[in-house]
Protein backbone atom coordinates (compact mmCIF):
# COMPACT_ATOMS: atom_id res chain seq x y z
CA UNK A 1 0.00 0.00 0.00
CA UNK A 2 1.01 3.52 -1.06
CA UNK A 3 2.12 6.16 1.18
CA UNK A 4 0.48 9.16 0.05
CA UNK A 5 -2.98 7.39 -1.68
CA UNK A 6 -5.33 9.71 -4.21
CA UNK A 7 -8.61 8.31 -5.00
CA UNK A 8 -10.54 9.35 -7.74
CA UNK A 9 -9.94 12.84 -7.01
CA UNK A 10 -11.77 16.04 -9.10
CA UNK A 11 -11.52 19.40 -8.46
CA UNK A 12 -14.22 22.29 -9.51
CA UNK A 13 -14.22 25.63 -8.94
CA UNK A 14 -17.58 26.77 -9.58
CA UNK A 15 -18.92 25.10 -12.83
CA UNK A 16 -15.62 24.61 -13.83
CA UNK A 17 -13.76 21.30 -13.67
CA UNK A 18 -10.05 21.88 -13.02
CA UNK A 19 -8.86 18.44 -12.11
CA UNK A 20 -10.92 15.26 -13.18
CA UNK A 21 -10.50 11.52 -11.81
CA UNK A 22 -7.30 11.94 -10.26
CA UNK A 23 -5.97 8.27 -8.73
CA UNK A 24 -2.19 7.83 -7.63
CA UNK A 25 -0.44 5.76 -4.90
CA UNK A 26 3.28 7.22 -3.59
CA UNK A 27 5.46 5.12 -1.90
CA UNK A 28 7.62 6.92 0.96
CA UNK A 29 10.57 8.34 0.36
CA UNK A 30 9.73 8.62 -3.69
CA UNK A 31 10.26 11.49 -5.49
CA UNK A 32 7.68 12.75 -7.77
CA UNK A 33 8.11 15.13 -10.41
CA UNK A 34 5.24 16.79 -12.08
CA UNK A 35 4.69 18.49 -15.73
CA UNK A 36 1.88 19.83 -17.44
CA UNK A 37 0.54 22.71 -19.42
CA UNK A 38 0.06 25.71 -17.13
CA UNK A 39 -3.33 26.72 -16.30
CA UNK A 40 -3.60 22.51 -16.42
CA UNK A 41 -4.03 22.14 -12.26
CA UNK A 42 -0.55 21.12 -11.04
CA UNK A 43 -0.95 24.32 -8.48
CA UNK A 44 -4.10 23.17 -7.71
CA UNK A 45 -3.36 19.31 -7.14
CA UNK A 46 -0.53 20.71 -4.80
CA UNK A 47 -2.95 22.51 -2.65
CA UNK A 48 -5.39 19.10 -2.45
CA UNK A 49 -2.27 17.63 -1.07
CA UNK A 50 -1.77 20.44 1.27
CA UNK A 51 -5.25 20.63 2.37
CA UNK A 52 -5.71 23.75 1.84
CA UNK A 53 -8.39 22.73 -0.15
CA UNK A 54 -11.01 19.95 -0.30
CA UNK A 55 -11.87 17.89 -3.49
CA UNK A 56 -14.80 18.17 -4.81
CA UNK A 57 -15.10 14.68 -5.16
CA UNK A 58 -12.55 11.81 -4.08
CA UNK A 59 -10.23 11.49 -1.18
CA UNK A 60 -6.17 11.65 -0.27
CA UNK A 61 -4.62 9.86 2.71
CA UNK A 62 -1.25 10.05 4.05
CA UNK A 63 -0.46 7.06 5.92
CA UNK A 64 -3.60 5.39 5.49
CA UNK A 65 -5.10 8.59 7.38
CA UNK A 66 -7.57 11.09 5.36
CA UNK A 67 -6.10 14.64 5.37
CA UNK A 68 -8.16 16.67 8.40
CA UNK A 69 -8.88 19.67 6.63
CA UNK A 70 -6.23 22.58 6.85
CA UNK A 71 -2.57 22.03 6.37
CA UNK A 72 0.41 21.08 9.39
CA UNK A 73 3.52 20.32 10.14
CA UNK A 74 3.41 16.99 8.26
CA UNK A 75 3.73 18.69 5.26
CA UNK A 76 5.94 21.62 4.04
CA UNK A 77 6.10 23.73 1.01
CA UNK A 78 7.69 26.03 -1.32
CA UNK A 79 6.43 28.26 -3.51
CA UNK A 80 7.96 30.39 -6.57
CA UNK A 81 8.01 33.33 -4.51
CA UNK A 82 6.93 34.93 -1.11
CA UNK A 83 7.37 31.45 1.25
CA UNK A 84 9.82 33.34 3.56
CA UNK A 85 8.68 36.05 6.10
CA UNK A 86 9.86 39.30 4.98
CA UNK A 87 10.08 40.94 8.32
CA UNK A 88 12.35 38.58 9.94
CA UNK A 89 15.80 38.13 9.57
CA UNK A 90 17.40 34.65 7.42
CA UNK A 91 17.93 33.72 10.93
CA UNK A 92 14.99 34.35 12.14
CA UNK A 93 13.07 33.01 9.52
CA UNK A 94 14.44 28.97 10.44
CA UNK A 95 14.07 30.03 14.02
CA UNK A 96 10.28 30.64 13.61
CA UNK A 97 10.20 27.05 11.95
CA UNK A 98 10.25 26.09 15.12
CA UNK A 99 8.72 28.73 17.22
CA UNK A 100 5.83 29.31 15.29
CA UNK A 101 4.44 25.68 16.21
CA UNK A 102 6.07 25.61 19.35
CA UNK A 103 2.77 27.19 21.51
CA UNK A 104 -0.68 29.34 21.24
CA UNK A 105 1.19 32.61 20.65
CA UNK A 106 3.88 31.44 18.31
CA UNK A 107 6.87 32.52 20.78
CA UNK A 108 9.84 30.00 21.33
CA UNK A 109 10.70 29.64 25.02
CA UNK A 110 13.24 31.35 26.68
CA UNK A 111 14.84 27.60 27.45
CA UNK A 112 14.16 26.28 23.90
CA UNK A 113 15.50 30.03 22.38
CA UNK A 114 19.94 29.20 22.43
CA UNK A 115 19.30 25.89 20.88
CA UNK A 116 17.09 26.70 18.40
CA UNK A 117 19.41 29.53 17.02
CA UNK A 118 22.41 27.18 17.05
CA UNK A 119 20.45 24.90 14.96
CA UNK A 120 19.28 27.48 12.54
CA UNK A 121 23.04 28.58 12.41
CA UNK A 122 24.14 25.15 11.79
CA UNK A 123 21.96 24.89 9.08
CA UNK A 124 22.44 28.16 7.40
CA UNK A 125 26.61 27.16 7.08
CA UNK A 126 24.99 23.78 5.98
CA UNK A 127 23.26 25.84 2.90
CA UNK A 128 25.72 28.60 2.23
CA UNK A 129 23.79 31.49 4.22
CA UNK A 130 25.54 31.69 7.20
CA UNK A 131 27.56 35.15 6.01
CA UNK A 132 23.83 36.93 5.21
CA UNK A 133 22.02 35.61 8.80
CA UNK A 134 21.41 38.96 9.66
CA UNK A 135 19.77 40.16 6.37
CA UNK A 136 16.69 40.48 5.58
CA UNK A 137 15.29 38.03 2.57
CA UNK A 138 14.26 40.60 0.21
CA UNK A 139 18.32 41.37 0.37
CA UNK A 140 18.91 38.11 -1.07
CA UNK A 141 19.29 36.47 -4.49
CA UNK A 142 16.53 34.38 -5.77
CA UNK A 143 18.59 31.30 -5.56
CA UNK A 144 19.49 31.81 -1.48
CA UNK A 145 15.98 33.10 -1.13
CA UNK A 146 14.92 29.86 -1.99
CA UNK A 147 17.60 27.92 -0.28
CA UNK A 148 16.03 29.53 2.86
CA UNK A 149 12.76 28.50 1.70
CA UNK A 150 13.48 25.19 1.49
CA UNK A 151 15.71 25.04 4.91
CA UNK A 152 12.80 26.67 6.27
CA UNK A 153 10.04 23.88 5.37
CA UNK A 154 12.52 21.71 6.43
CA UNK A 155 13.45 22.57 9.70
CA UNK A 156 9.76 21.58 10.56
CA UNK A 157 10.59 18.26 9.59
CA UNK A 158 7.90 17.39 7.19
CA UNK A 159 7.22 14.04 6.13
CA UNK A 160 6.04 15.28 2.71
CA UNK A 161 7.71 18.25 0.62
CA UNK A 162 5.52 20.25 -1.71
CA UNK A 163 7.44 22.49 -4.27
CA UNK A 164 5.56 24.88 -6.76
CA UNK A 165 8.19 25.34 -9.60
CA UNK A 166 10.95 26.08 -7.06
CA UNK A 167 13.31 27.11 -9.02
CA UNK A 168 11.54 28.84 -11.77
CA UNK A 169 12.60 32.07 -11.24
CA UNK A 170 16.15 30.81 -11.06
CA UNK A 171 18.76 31.37 -13.70
CA UNK A 172 20.50 27.71 -15.12
CA UNK A 173 23.69 28.02 -13.52
CA UNK A 174 21.63 28.43 -9.98
CA UNK A 175 19.04 25.79 -10.51
CA UNK A 176 22.13 23.33 -11.37
CA UNK A 177 23.32 24.24 -7.69
CA UNK A 178 19.63 23.90 -6.04
CA UNK A 179 19.53 20.47 -7.85
CA UNK A 180 22.78 19.32 -5.59
CA UNK A 181 21.58 21.18 -3.27
CA UNK A 182 18.18 19.38 -2.56
CA UNK A 183 19.67 16.00 -4.00
CA UNK A 184 21.73 16.18 -1.07
CA UNK A 185 19.07 16.89 1.15
CA UNK A 186 17.03 14.15 -0.17
CA UNK A 187 19.79 11.69 0.75
CA UNK A 188 19.44 12.45 4.50
CA UNK A 189 16.07 11.96 4.97
CA UNK A 190 13.13 10.02 4.04
CA UNK A 191 10.87 12.52 3.18
CA UNK A 192 8.67 12.23 0.00
CA UNK A 193 8.73 15.07 -2.34
CA UNK A 194 6.09 16.66 -5.13
CA UNK A 195 8.19 18.96 -7.47
CA UNK A 196 6.09 21.07 -10.38
CA UNK A 197 8.06 22.31 -12.62
CA UNK A 198 8.08 23.93 -16.05
CA UNK A 199 11.59 22.38 -17.21
CA UNK A 200 11.38 18.84 -18.57
CA UNK A 201 15.01 17.73 -17.73
CA UNK A 202 14.57 18.98 -14.29
CA UNK A 203 11.37 16.79 -13.67
CA UNK A 204 13.81 13.67 -14.69
CA UNK A 205 16.77 14.31 -13.32
CA UNK A 206 15.05 14.85 -9.45
CA UNK A 207 12.43 12.80 -10.01
CA UNK A 208 12.11 8.89 -9.42
CA UNK A 209 8.61 9.41 -11.43
CA UNK A 210 7.55 12.08 -13.77
CA UNK A 211 3.64 12.78 -14.08
CA UNK A 212 2.12 14.63 -16.66
CA UNK A 213 -1.15 16.71 -16.19
CA UNK A 214 -3.50 16.39 -19.39
CA UNK A 215 -6.83 16.73 -20.50
CA UNK A 216 -8.18 13.80 -21.73
CA UNK A 217 -11.00 14.68 -23.49
CA UNK A 218 -10.93 18.18 -25.47
CA UNK A 219 -13.86 20.05 -26.53
CA UNK A 220 -12.48 22.80 -28.83
CA UNK A 221 -16.06 25.01 -28.79
CA UNK A 222 -15.44 24.60 -24.86
CA UNK A 223 -11.92 24.43 -23.58
CA UNK A 224 -13.00 24.84 -19.85
CA UNK A 225 -15.52 21.46 -20.30
CA UNK A 226 -13.35 19.02 -18.97
CA UNK A 227 -10.99 18.60 -16.21
CA UNK A 228 -7.05 17.08 -16.60
CA UNK A 229 -5.84 13.96 -15.13
CA UNK A 230 -2.60 12.17 -14.79
CA UNK A 231 -1.88 11.03 -18.59
CA UNK A 232 1.24 9.67 -18.15
CA UNK A 233 3.36 7.98 -14.96
CA UNK A 234 6.83 7.41 -16.52
CA UNK A 235 9.28 5.96 -14.32
CA UNK A 236 12.41 7.94 -14.01
CA UNK A 237 15.68 6.11 -12.18
CA UNK A 238 18.47 6.26 -13.23
CA UNK A 239 18.45 9.59 -15.31
CA UNK A 240 15.00 8.84 -16.65
CA UNK A 241 16.42 5.87 -18.92
CA UNK A 242 13.93 3.52 -19.67
CA UNK A 243 14.50 0.49 -18.13
CA UNK A 244 14.41 -1.90 -21.42
CA UNK A 245 17.23 0.18 -22.62
CA UNK A 246 19.21 -0.57 -19.65
CA UNK A 247 18.61 -3.75 -19.76
CA UNK A 248 20.11 -4.38 -23.42
CA UNK A 249 23.14 -2.36 -22.40
CA UNK A 250 24.31 -5.00 -20.01
CA UNK A 251 22.76 -7.78 -22.38
CA UNK A 252 25.33 -6.05 -24.61
CA UNK A 253 28.05 -6.02 -22.13
CA UNK A 254 27.02 -9.34 -20.16
CA UNK A 255 26.04 -11.63 -22.91
CA UNK A 256 25.87 -14.62 -20.38
CA UNK A 257 23.63 -12.71 -18.52
CA UNK A 258 25.01 -13.37 -14.94
CA UNK B 1 14.77 65.80 -24.35
CA UNK B 2 11.51 65.46 -22.71
CA UNK B 3 10.34 67.15 -19.73
CA UNK B 4 9.65 64.00 -17.93
CA UNK B 5 13.34 63.10 -18.62
CA UNK B 6 13.96 66.64 -17.34
CA UNK B 7 15.75 65.99 -13.54
CA UNK B 8 16.51 69.22 -11.39
CA UNK B 9 20.17 69.24 -10.33
CA UNK B 10 20.66 69.55 -6.43
CA UNK B 11 21.30 73.13 -5.94
CA UNK B 12 18.48 73.61 -7.90
CA UNK B 13 15.92 71.24 -6.97
CA UNK B 14 16.77 73.02 -3.50
CA UNK B 15 16.13 76.40 -5.02
CA UNK B 16 12.76 75.01 -6.38
CA UNK B 17 11.91 73.88 -3.01
CA UNK B 18 12.52 77.13 -1.28
CA UNK B 19 10.84 79.13 -4.25
CA UNK B 20 6.81 78.32 -2.96
CA UNK B 21 7.85 79.36 0.27
CA UNK B 22 9.60 82.26 -0.30
CA UNK B 23 6.69 83.55 -3.18
CA UNK B 24 3.78 83.53 -0.50
CA UNK B 25 5.60 85.32 2.04
CA UNK B 26 6.72 88.22 -0.55
CA UNK B 27 3.12 87.96 -1.31
CA UNK B 28 2.04 87.93 2.09
CA UNK B 29 4.35 91.08 2.56
CA UNK B 30 3.41 92.97 -0.49
CA UNK B 31 -0.40 92.45 0.45
CA UNK B 32 0.05 93.59 4.06
CA UNK B 33 1.64 96.64 2.57
CA UNK B 34 -0.54 97.68 0.23
CA UNK B 35 -3.62 96.98 2.36
CA UNK B 36 -2.03 99.92 5.10
CA UNK B 37 -1.48 102.14 2.45
CA UNK B 38 -4.81 102.34 2.01
CA UNK B 39 -5.82 102.38 5.47
CA UNK B 40 -3.26 102.71 8.03
CA UNK B 41 -5.50 100.38 10.83
CA UNK B 42 -5.90 97.63 8.94
CA UNK B 43 -6.04 94.39 10.82
CA UNK B 44 -6.68 91.85 8.00
CA UNK B 45 -2.99 91.63 6.99
CA UNK B 46 -0.68 92.45 10.07
CA UNK B 47 2.84 93.33 8.97
CA UNK B 48 5.32 90.38 9.05
CA UNK B 49 7.28 92.84 11.77
CA UNK B 50 3.99 92.57 13.88
CA UNK B 51 3.49 89.12 13.45
CA UNK B 52 7.07 88.23 14.70
CA UNK B 53 6.24 90.57 17.51
CA UNK B 54 2.60 88.56 18.53
CA UNK B 55 4.99 85.69 18.21
CA UNK B 56 7.46 86.79 20.62
CA UNK B 57 4.66 87.27 22.99
CA UNK B 58 2.70 84.25 22.84
CA UNK B 59 5.40 82.05 23.92
CA UNK B 60 6.88 84.35 26.63
CA UNK B 61 4.31 86.38 28.76
CA UNK B 62 2.15 84.65 31.18
CA UNK B 63 -1.66 85.52 31.02
CA UNK B 64 -2.71 88.38 33.69
CA UNK B 65 -5.19 86.46 35.29
CA UNK B 66 -3.68 83.16 35.53
CA UNK B 67 -0.09 82.96 35.36
CA UNK B 68 0.14 81.00 32.94
CA UNK B 69 1.55 80.96 29.16
CA UNK B 70 -1.73 80.44 27.78
CA UNK B 71 0.21 79.33 24.58
CA UNK B 72 2.22 76.44 25.71
CA UNK B 73 -0.97 75.36 27.90
CA UNK B 74 -2.76 75.60 24.54
CA UNK B 75 -0.42 73.58 22.76
CA UNK B 76 -0.15 70.78 25.58
CA UNK B 77 -4.18 70.61 25.73
CA UNK B 78 -4.66 69.93 22.02
CA UNK B 79 -1.71 67.67 22.08
CA UNK B 80 -3.27 65.56 25.04
CA UNK B 81 -6.45 65.03 22.95
CA UNK B 82 -4.65 64.07 19.85
CA UNK B 83 -2.10 62.00 20.89
CA UNK B 84 -5.28 60.25 23.14
CA UNK B 85 -7.96 60.16 20.23
CA UNK B 86 -5.31 58.94 17.26
CA UNK B 87 -3.91 56.40 20.02
CA UNK B 88 -6.97 55.06 20.60
CA UNK B 89 -8.10 55.12 17.24
CA UNK B 90 -5.05 53.21 16.22
CA UNK B 91 -5.48 50.25 18.71
CA UNK B 92 -8.74 49.67 17.90
CA UNK B 93 -7.93 50.28 14.01
CA UNK B 94 -5.26 47.85 14.05
CA UNK B 95 -6.82 45.20 16.72
CA UNK B 96 -10.06 45.31 14.36
CA UNK B 97 -8.13 45.30 11.18
CA UNK B 98 -6.07 42.27 12.11
CA UNK B 99 -9.37 40.66 13.04
CA UNK B 100 -11.48 41.25 9.67
CA UNK B 101 -8.24 40.67 7.32
CA UNK B 102 -7.04 37.67 9.03
CA UNK B 103 -10.53 35.67 9.94
CA UNK B 104 -13.28 35.23 7.42
CA UNK B 105 -15.78 35.05 10.18
CA UNK B 106 -15.12 38.21 11.93
CA UNK B 107 -15.26 39.52 7.68
CA UNK B 108 -18.46 38.55 7.15
CA UNK B 109 -19.39 39.66 10.63
CA UNK B 110 -18.30 43.38 10.13
CA UNK B 111 -16.78 44.34 7.25
CA UNK B 112 -20.16 45.29 5.33
CA UNK B 113 -21.19 47.61 8.76
CA UNK B 114 -17.64 48.87 9.43
CA UNK B 115 -17.98 50.27 5.36
CA UNK B 116 -21.45 51.54 6.56
CA UNK B 117 -20.64 53.19 9.56
CA UNK B 118 -17.71 54.77 8.28
CA UNK B 119 -19.86 57.12 5.64
CA UNK B 120 -21.65 58.91 8.88
CA UNK B 121 -19.82 62.71 8.68
CA UNK B 122 -18.02 62.51 12.13
CA UNK B 123 -19.14 66.43 12.66
CA UNK B 124 -22.54 65.50 12.46
CA UNK B 125 -23.05 63.17 15.26
CA UNK B 126 -20.62 66.01 17.13
CA UNK B 127 -23.97 67.10 18.88
CA UNK B 128 -24.60 63.72 20.13
CA UNK B 129 -21.42 63.58 21.52
CA UNK B 130 -21.65 66.69 23.06
CA UNK B 131 -25.17 64.99 24.77
CA UNK B 132 -23.89 62.09 25.60
CA UNK B 133 -20.59 62.69 27.14
CA UNK B 134 -20.94 66.38 28.09
CA UNK B 135 -18.41 69.08 27.08
CA UNK B 136 -15.55 67.82 28.98
CA UNK B 137 -12.23 66.14 27.46
CA UNK B 138 -13.77 62.79 26.41
CA UNK B 139 -16.38 64.56 23.70
CA UNK B 140 -13.10 65.83 22.01
CA UNK B 141 -11.42 62.66 22.34
CA UNK B 142 -14.55 60.59 21.29
CA UNK B 143 -15.34 62.56 17.91
CA UNK B 144 -11.07 62.34 17.14
CA UNK B 145 -11.59 58.72 17.81
CA UNK B 146 -14.80 57.83 15.90
CA UNK B 147 -13.60 60.36 13.26
CA UNK B 148 -10.65 58.56 11.84
CA UNK B 149 -11.22 54.94 13.28
CA UNK B 150 -13.33 53.55 10.33
CA UNK B 151 -11.10 54.59 7.43
CA UNK B 152 -8.26 52.87 10.04
CA UNK B 153 -9.96 49.60 10.24
CA UNK B 154 -10.66 49.53 6.48
CA UNK B 155 -7.34 50.42 5.52
CA UNK B 156 -5.84 48.16 7.97
CA UNK B 157 -7.75 45.07 7.43
CA UNK B 158 -7.61 45.74 3.82
CA UNK B 159 -3.25 45.60 3.81
CA UNK B 160 -3.89 42.33 5.83
CA UNK B 161 -5.89 40.61 3.66
CA UNK B 162 -3.30 41.92 1.04
CA UNK B 163 -0.57 39.40 2.66
CA UNK B 164 0.62 37.00 0.42
CA UNK B 165 -1.55 33.96 1.17
CA UNK B 166 1.66 32.16 0.30
CA UNK B 167 2.87 32.96 3.88
CA UNK B 168 0.38 32.41 5.89
CA UNK B 169 0.02 28.80 4.58
CA UNK B 170 3.82 28.48 5.02
CA UNK B 171 3.16 29.34 8.52
CA UNK B 172 0.38 26.74 8.98
CA UNK B 173 2.75 23.97 7.74
CA UNK B 174 5.46 25.50 10.17
CA UNK B 175 2.27 24.72 13.00
CA UNK B 176 1.08 28.15 13.54
CA UNK B 177 -2.03 28.96 15.62
CA UNK B 178 -4.79 31.55 13.64
CA UNK B 179 -3.07 33.58 17.14
CA UNK B 180 0.37 32.54 16.24
CA UNK B 181 -0.26 33.77 12.59
CA UNK B 182 -1.93 37.20 13.85
CA UNK B 183 0.81 37.91 16.27
CA UNK B 184 3.72 37.06 14.26
CA UNK B 185 3.47 37.26 10.88
CA UNK B 186 0.64 39.57 10.50
CA UNK B 187 1.50 42.37 13.05
CA UNK B 188 4.75 43.13 12.39
CA UNK B 189 4.27 43.26 8.92
CA UNK B 190 1.07 45.46 9.77
CA UNK B 191 2.59 47.98 11.51
CA UNK B 192 4.58 49.94 8.87
CA UNK B 193 1.21 50.26 7.17
CA UNK B 194 -0.43 51.52 10.79
CA UNK B 195 2.09 54.01 10.97
CA UNK B 196 1.24 54.92 7.32
CA UNK B 197 -2.30 54.87 8.05
CA UNK B 198 -2.07 57.01 10.94
CA UNK B 199 0.16 59.72 8.99
CA UNK B 200 -2.98 60.14 6.70
CA UNK B 201 -5.63 59.92 9.15
CA UNK B 202 -3.53 63.21 11.12
CA UNK B 203 -5.14 65.55 8.69
CA UNK B 204 -8.74 64.74 9.54
CA UNK B 205 -7.79 64.61 13.39
CA UNK B 206 -6.49 67.78 13.25
CA UNK B 207 -9.62 69.09 11.90
CA UNK B 208 -12.11 67.24 14.36
CA UNK B 209 -10.04 68.51 17.17
CA UNK B 210 -9.99 72.27 16.44
CA UNK B 211 -13.56 71.77 15.20
CA UNK B 212 -14.43 70.35 18.74
CA UNK B 213 -12.33 72.56 20.62
CA UNK B 214 -13.95 75.54 18.77
CA UNK B 215 -17.07 74.58 19.69
CA UNK B 216 -16.85 73.68 23.60
CA UNK B 217 -13.55 74.07 25.26
CA UNK B 218 -11.87 76.36 28.27
CA UNK B 219 -8.64 76.16 26.45
CA UNK B 220 -6.40 74.66 23.13
CA UNK B 221 -5.29 75.57 19.92
CA UNK B 222 -8.82 75.98 18.37
CA UNK B 223 -10.42 77.20 21.32
CA UNK B 224 -7.88 79.95 20.96
CA UNK B 225 -8.34 80.81 17.31
CA UNK B 226 -11.87 80.85 17.45
CA UNK B 227 -12.13 83.08 20.61
CA UNK B 228 -9.56 86.00 19.44
CA UNK B 229 -11.62 85.78 16.01
CA UNK B 230 -13.89 87.97 17.67
CA UNK B 231 -10.94 90.88 18.19
CA UNK B 232 -10.18 90.48 15.21
CA UNK B 233 -7.02 89.26 16.36
CA UNK B 234 -4.90 88.49 12.82
CA UNK B 235 -1.70 88.38 14.15
CA UNK B 236 -2.68 85.54 17.12
CA UNK B 237 -4.78 83.43 14.42
CA UNK B 238 -1.95 83.57 12.52
CA UNK B 239 0.65 83.01 14.55
CA UNK B 240 -1.32 79.96 15.96
CA UNK B 241 -2.06 78.70 12.42
CA UNK B 242 1.53 78.27 11.37
CA UNK B 243 2.39 76.57 14.76
CA UNK B 244 0.05 74.13 14.01
CA UNK B 245 0.82 73.27 10.96
CA UNK B 246 4.37 73.03 11.81
CA UNK B 247 3.59 70.47 14.65
CA UNK B 248 1.94 68.68 12.04
CA UNK B 249 4.54 68.72 9.83
CA UNK B 250 6.84 67.48 12.33
CA UNK B 251 4.85 64.75 13.31
CA UNK B 252 4.61 63.35 10.38
CA UNK B 253 8.05 63.71 9.24
CA UNK B 254 9.24 61.94 13.20
CA UNK B 255 6.63 59.13 12.18
CA UNK B 256 8.04 58.44 8.47
CA UNK B 257 11.04 58.39 10.90
CA UNK B 258 10.45 56.23 13.45
CA UNK B 259 9.00 53.73 10.56
CA UNK B 260 11.83 53.68 8.62
CA UNK B 261 14.02 52.98 11.89
CA UNK B 262 11.74 50.35 13.51
CA UNK B 263 10.75 48.73 10.17
CA UNK B 264 14.24 48.61 8.10
CA UNK B 265 13.05 45.80 6.31
CA UNK B 266 9.95 47.24 4.62
CA UNK B 267 12.29 49.27 2.62
CA UNK B 268 14.34 46.40 1.44
CA UNK B 269 11.23 44.68 -0.32
N1 LIG C 1 -9.27 29.49 -6.12
C1 LIG C 1 -9.58 29.40 -7.42
N2 LIG C 1 -10.81 29.72 -7.86
C2 LIG C 1 -11.14 29.63 -9.17
N3 LIG C 1 -10.30 29.22 -10.13
C3 LIG C 1 -9.06 28.86 -9.77
C4 LIG C 1 -8.62 28.95 -8.41
N4 LIG C 1 -7.34 28.55 -8.35
C5 LIG C 1 -6.99 28.24 -9.62
N5 LIG C 1 -8.01 28.42 -10.47
C6 LIG C 1 -8.00 28.14 -11.89
O1 LIG C 1 -7.69 26.78 -12.03
C7 LIG C 1 -6.85 26.57 -13.14
C8 LIG C 1 -5.66 25.74 -12.73
O2 LIG C 1 -4.82 26.53 -11.94
P1 LIG C 1 -3.43 26.00 -11.39
O3 LIG C 1 -3.66 24.80 -10.57
O4 LIG C 1 -2.79 27.16 -10.69
O5 LIG C 1 -2.64 25.66 -12.71
P2 LIG C 1 -1.10 25.32 -12.92
O6 LIG C 1 -0.41 25.36 -11.58
O7 LIG C 1 -1.08 23.97 -13.54
O8 LIG C 1 -0.55 26.35 -13.85
C9 LIG C 1 -6.47 27.92 -13.67
O9 LIG C 1 -7.19 28.15 -14.85
C10 LIG C 1 -6.91 28.87 -12.61
O10 LIG C 1 -7.39 30.06 -13.19
MG1 LIG D 1 1.00 26.74 -10.84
Amino acid sequence: MGFVTVEHVSQKYGKRPILDNVSLEVAEGAFISIVGASGCGKSTFLRLLLDQERPTRGEIRVDGIPLQGEPNRSRGIVFQRYSTFPHMTVRDNLVAAEGLGANLLGILPRARRQSARARANAALERIGLAHVADQYPATLSGGMQQRLAIAQALAAKPRILLLDEPFGALDPGTRERMHDFLQDLRAETNMTVFMVTHDLSEAFKLGDRVLAFDKVRWDPQFPDAYGATITYDFDARDGGIPYQILKEDTYVLDPAGS
Amino acid sequence: MRWINKTPGRPFALFLTVLPFVLLMIIYAMGSDARRAANPADKLLPPPSQLVDTAARLVSEPDRRSGEILFWKDTASSLRRLAIGVGLAASLGLAFGLLIGLLPVAHAGLNSFVAVISMVPPLAILPILFIVFGLGELSKVALITIGITPFLIRDLSARTAELPSEQIIKAQTLGASSLAIALRVALPQILPRLIQAVRLSLGPAWLFLIAAEAIASEDGLGYRIFLVRRYLAMDVILTYVAWITLIAFVLDWCLARLSRRLFPWAEAA
